[in-house]
């Protein structure tokens, strides 16, 4: 039986060579290039898509190992036509310059406010336990697996606030 | 990348089976050995994917002790009640470390387990003794910022990279290995990882074929724990000196100063004569000069890396001060 993996909802056959990242898997097998090469060392963040609900690098995993898992990448997250709250927002602030870094940015913030919803703590919470309370330093400590080389980052940072806010409102 | 073998283990039998009789390297998160693999420091022959074989629980021991198992994610360990609440500074050293993305997939045992990031180690076209024994160490009288001022050798000047082993250090916790003869043996976190000397590509005491299966920590104590990581940008960045302390202050003194240092040296540092100091005094300042003196008797920069022994010094004043004030 081939073994499969579950990308924005369809299973998708294995590659046979196991050196095949998980981010190589989806650009050149499956053909989703919303997900983007940036370093290619886990440093970048360019190319997080959401596993099994996690937010990985995929750089950083062979697409052998998530054999029966379940990947969300950019395009299962939204379309032109119907984008996710995520997407609006940063189509309204203007999150980005060039706009490599965006698919990471969005898919990491996406699992990122679910890490928020399960009140989760970070390395800038005050406090370990109890509600974490939502403020740009945590947003910002919460993102900085995701570089953006152009510096778009106040606007990146104003697009989550806002739907970070109205989740929790 | 070089061609390599895929294997998924199922159990830990399996696991130990691929490798201890093929050889296998085990790979949990992968976020360091495929970094490794892509740049050709890690050349495996064969991959045991020992992800699915359970040992993923934090669970409490008898006499109020916790166990996480070795493939418990950072996030997961990071984030669990008792953790949060008895071991505060393990989920401090462990927020501190490396973006969400890589806490998400880096677990227990692969996170002791993580290679030095020694410029010259990394790089397969200059000398490294650990990496090609005997071709020399490039980092003396090279690039040494990131490099170690204790406990170093005239073979390799490398740190490890952790912040978690850091606070394990201060907890004084216990390290479970599945020996090749099938058995368990225990190793005090605190003698896990080696120092150079003249066997510099030892990283840590497990023998080949041996797979970590657990961390456990003993019941918790009272007082204040810190985790006070210094680092060149404020997230995402490796430990220029870290410092983990437990601390509790009775009557005026010390009654407890479990300490131990990050980015110091070839492994978490930890030098009993300083809680030996400590206990028993009253905080001052002189009293933090003392436990600094002992801590940086033997400290030797390299250039790059001299800045390295007064901000130890210092952050080490931060912790105790700030720690003393919040444990009275």
């Amino acid at each position: 039986m081939t073994e499969t993996i579950a990308v924005n909802g369809i299973p998708r056959p294995l590659p046979d060579d196991p050196r095949v990242s998980l981010l190589d898997f989806l650009r050149n097998d499956v053909g989703l290039t919303g997900t983007k090469k940036g370093c290619d060392h886990g440093q970048c963040g360019a190319c997080t898509v959401i596993v099994n609900g996690i937010r990985i690098n995929s750089c950083l995993t062979l697409a052998v190992m998530h054999e029966g898992e379940s990947v969300t990448t950019i395009e299962g997250i939204g379309t032109p036509d119907e984008p996710s709250a995520l997407q609006r927002a940063f189509l309204e602030h203007d999150g980005y310059q060039c706009g490599y870094c965006t698919p990471g940015q969005i898919c990491s913030a996406t699992a990122m406010l679910e890490e928020l919803a399960n009140d989760w703590p970070s390395d800038a919470s005050e406090k370990l336990e109890g509600k974490v309370a939502i403020s740009d330093d945590e947003i910002r400590e919460r993102m900085s697996g995701n570089l953006c080389r152009c510096g778009a980052y106040a606007n990146i940072l104003t697009a989550i606030r806002e739907v970070a806010a109205g989740k929790t409102a | 990348m070089r061609p390599f073998q895929y294997n998924r283990a199922r159990t830990l039998a399996d696991a130990m089976q691929m490798t201890h009789d093929a050889e296998a390297t085990p790979i949990a998160g992968g976020t360091n050995l495929l970094d490794l693999m892509k740049l050709q420091v890690e050349t495996p022959g064969q991959l045991a994917d020992i992800n699915r074989i359970g040992l993923t629980g934090i669970d409490d021991i008898e006499g109020g002790g916790l166990r996480i198992g070795a493939l418990a994610t950072n996030t997961v360990t990071a984030a669990h009640p008792r953790v949060r609440s008895d071991y505060p500074v393990l989920a401090r050293a462990i927020l501190a470390g490396a973006s969400q993305q890589l806490r998400n997939r880096a677990t227990t045992g692969g996170n002791l387990c993580q290679r030095t990031r020694c410029y010259y180690f990394t790089n397969i076209d200059q000398p490294c003794n650990k990496r090609d024994p005997g071709s020399g160490c490039g980092a003396i009288d090279g690039v040494a910022r990131l490099h170690a001022v204790l406990g170093a050798s005239e073979q390799c000047i490398a740190t490890y990279p952790g912040d978690m082993a850091v606070a394990l250090s201060a907890l004084d916790a216990t390290v479970h290995v599945a020996a090749r003869d099938e058995t368990e043996r225990r190793v005090p976190v605190r003698d896990f990882h080696c120092l150079p000397g003249d066997t510099p590509w030892r990283d840590n005491v497990l023998e080949p074929g041996e797979i970590i299966t657990a961390v456990t920590l003993p019941p918790p104590v009272g007082g204040t724990q810190v985790y006070r990581k210094v680092r060149e940008r404020s997230s995402y960045a490796f430990a220029l000196v870290s410092v983990a302390a437990v601390v509790e202050v009775q009557d005026g003194v010390f009654s407890r100063a479990d300490l131990a240092f990050g980015g110091l040296a070839h492994k978490p540092w930890h030098d009993r004569r300083i809680a030996e100091a400590l206990v028993g005094s009253a905080p001052s300042d002189e009293l933090f000069d003392e436990a600094a003196d002992i801590l940086l008797e033997s400290a030797q920069g390299h250039g790059e890396n001299d800045f390295k022994i007064p901000l130890a010094r210092r952050t080490l004043h931060a912790v105790l001060s700030s720690a003393a004030g919040e444990a009275a």
